[in-house]
């Protein structure tokens, strides 16, 4: 069976090739096998849209090559934004306001 | 932060370290264990089902035993320690709230900050002579390895996605196959997901159904009773059959069914599930409140289905929240809208015509 595949086109993912050190850490963490090798001194991005922008390769990355406004595709949680917060539900989900990968905040789910 | 109980009911025994004792455990689960597996899944006390965070031996380990992270969340913890039989190691728990990893990950409790502190609090670099430190690839997006590194001088190494494959990641010298870092979802593990959202969708549903019940009764010619066991057992039957196409068939079928939004997949089932409904409810079209009832069922339905489908993107394991809101921006209104439609027809065919 292939693998499922969600919407085209959408994914906040983004690569700066000129900080990349080809270290593949990011091939090691992210689970939708987005990156693969090029050449030996870089990483590129072989399946963009498989990106499911969980955030782990732009947290990993060393210098910061990797950007990813990250967040967890969880139709409850952004139902429970938008009504102010929200209680837990099915999946326990809301999102902070800050959904970006820089720092500590992140987008809560489960 | 204070170390992890003794009285846990899966600790079985205690070994001595230089730092003190640490609680044991074993890698076979017992009957309790997979009694709190099956309430967990089935959504009865998911939200309260942790294991104290800190430090655990796993059968007999030294100095050089492997170093193991995971979860607090009960599950986390049972799926590591059963995956591997016959080896020691220490297995560190971080607080995630009793969250599993990934999530956790996500949510920002299995993090950087919380390993750091939990390597020092544990005094686990005092209990193991090398520095290396194995986390769930799924933990990655709550953890930047190189500031571990700077932070706590732990190399983290990230181990297979499943635990399954955690013994043979061991064997081959640490080194995960192309395999085991891809996140699947295959039926098994979409079918394991449907008892919780069921419940879920179930619980809102039987409200609903109650008052459709007892409304139904005044409507239509016949008594009271004639119109519940007419209108609103049927009403009933249709709500479920909503939330069978969206809750559990969506899930089922997920790779079969047209479309890429979980939305329009779950709108397709409930589509299919409501003239299914119609055909057997067969209505006289020739009367009007039949068909507006008829266009109730092929609207409400199909809402129905396509919300909890929608819904189902939190429980998936590829959707991104950039799709998910994309998808929302029309589905969601869509939902709302034919909902109550279908609502009001419902009412019209029974009350005004």
């Amino acid at each position: 069976m292939t693998r499922l595949r969600y919407l085209k086109n959408v994914t906040t993912l983004a690569f700066d090739e000129e900080k990349c050190i080809g270290c593949g850490v990011c091939m090691t963490v992210c689970p939708q096998a987005v990156f693969g090798m090029n050449g030996d001194k870089r990483v590129q991005i072989e399946d963009r849209d498989a990106c499911m922008e969980c955030g782990a390769c732009a947290l990993n990355c060393p210098t910061e090559a990797l950007t990813v406004t990250a967040g967890v595709g969880c139709a409850a949680a952004v139902i429970n934004s938008m009504l102010g917060g929200g209680s837990a539900t099915g999946c326990c989900c809301s999102i902070e306001p800050d959904e970006t990968c820089s720092g500590n905040k992140r987008p809560t789910c489960c | 932060m204070n170390p992890p109980r003794m009285d846990q009911p899966f600790v079985i025994g205690a070994i001595e370290t230089d730092i003190g004792r640490v609680p044991q455990v074993s890698s076979s689960l017992g009957w309790a264990d997979h009694w709190g597996t099956i309430k967990a899944r089935s959504g009865l006390n998911r939200m309260h089902y942790a294991v104290d965070p800190g430090l655990y031996a796993l059968g007999n380990p030294d100095a050089g035993s492997l170093a193991l992270v995971t979860a607090n969340y009960k599950l986390s913890f049972d799926s590591l320690r059963s995956a591997l039989p016959g080896r020691d190691a220490w297995i560190l728990v971080l607080d995630t709230e009793g969250i599993n990893v990934w999530c956790a990950a996500g949510k920002g409790t299995f993090s950087t900050a919380e390993l750091v502190a939990r390597i020092k609090s544990s005094k686990i670099n005092q209990i193991v002579s090398h520095r290396k430190i194995i986390l769930p690839q799924l933990g990655a997006p709550g953890i930047a390895a190189h500031i571990v590194k700077k932070l706590a001088g732990f190399t983290v190494h990230y181990g297979p996605i499943r635990t399954k494959d955690l013994a043979e990641y061991l064997d081959r010298g640490m080194a995960a196959t192309p395999v085991m870092r891809l996140k699947t979802f295959t039926l098994s593990e979409r079918a394991v997901l449907i008892p919780i959202e069921l419940v879920q969708a179930l619980k809102a549903a039987l409200v609903v159904a109650l008052v459709a019940l007892v409304i139904s009764g005044f409507g239509g010619q016949g008594t009271y009773v004639d119109n519940v066991v007419t209108y609103g057992i049927f009403f009933t039957i249709a709500l479920l059959g909503g939330v069978f196409a969206g809750a559990v068939l969506t899930p089922l079928l997920l790779p079969y069914i047209p479309g890429r939004a979980f939305a329009l997949k779950g709108l397709v089932l409930g589509l299919i599930t409501a003239v299914v409904l119609v055909f057997f409810r067969n209505p006289d079209m020739t009367q009007w409140a039949n068909r507006l009832e008829i266009l109730a069922w092929l609207l409400l339905v199909p809402a129905v289905a396509a919300y909890l489908a929608m819904n189902f993107t939190g429980a998936s394991t590829y959707t991104s929240l950039s799709g998910v809101k994309k998808e929302m921006q029309w589905a969601l209104p869509l939902e709302i809208t034919a909902g109550t439609a279908g609502c009001l027809l419902w009412l019209g065919s029974r009350f005004i015509i």
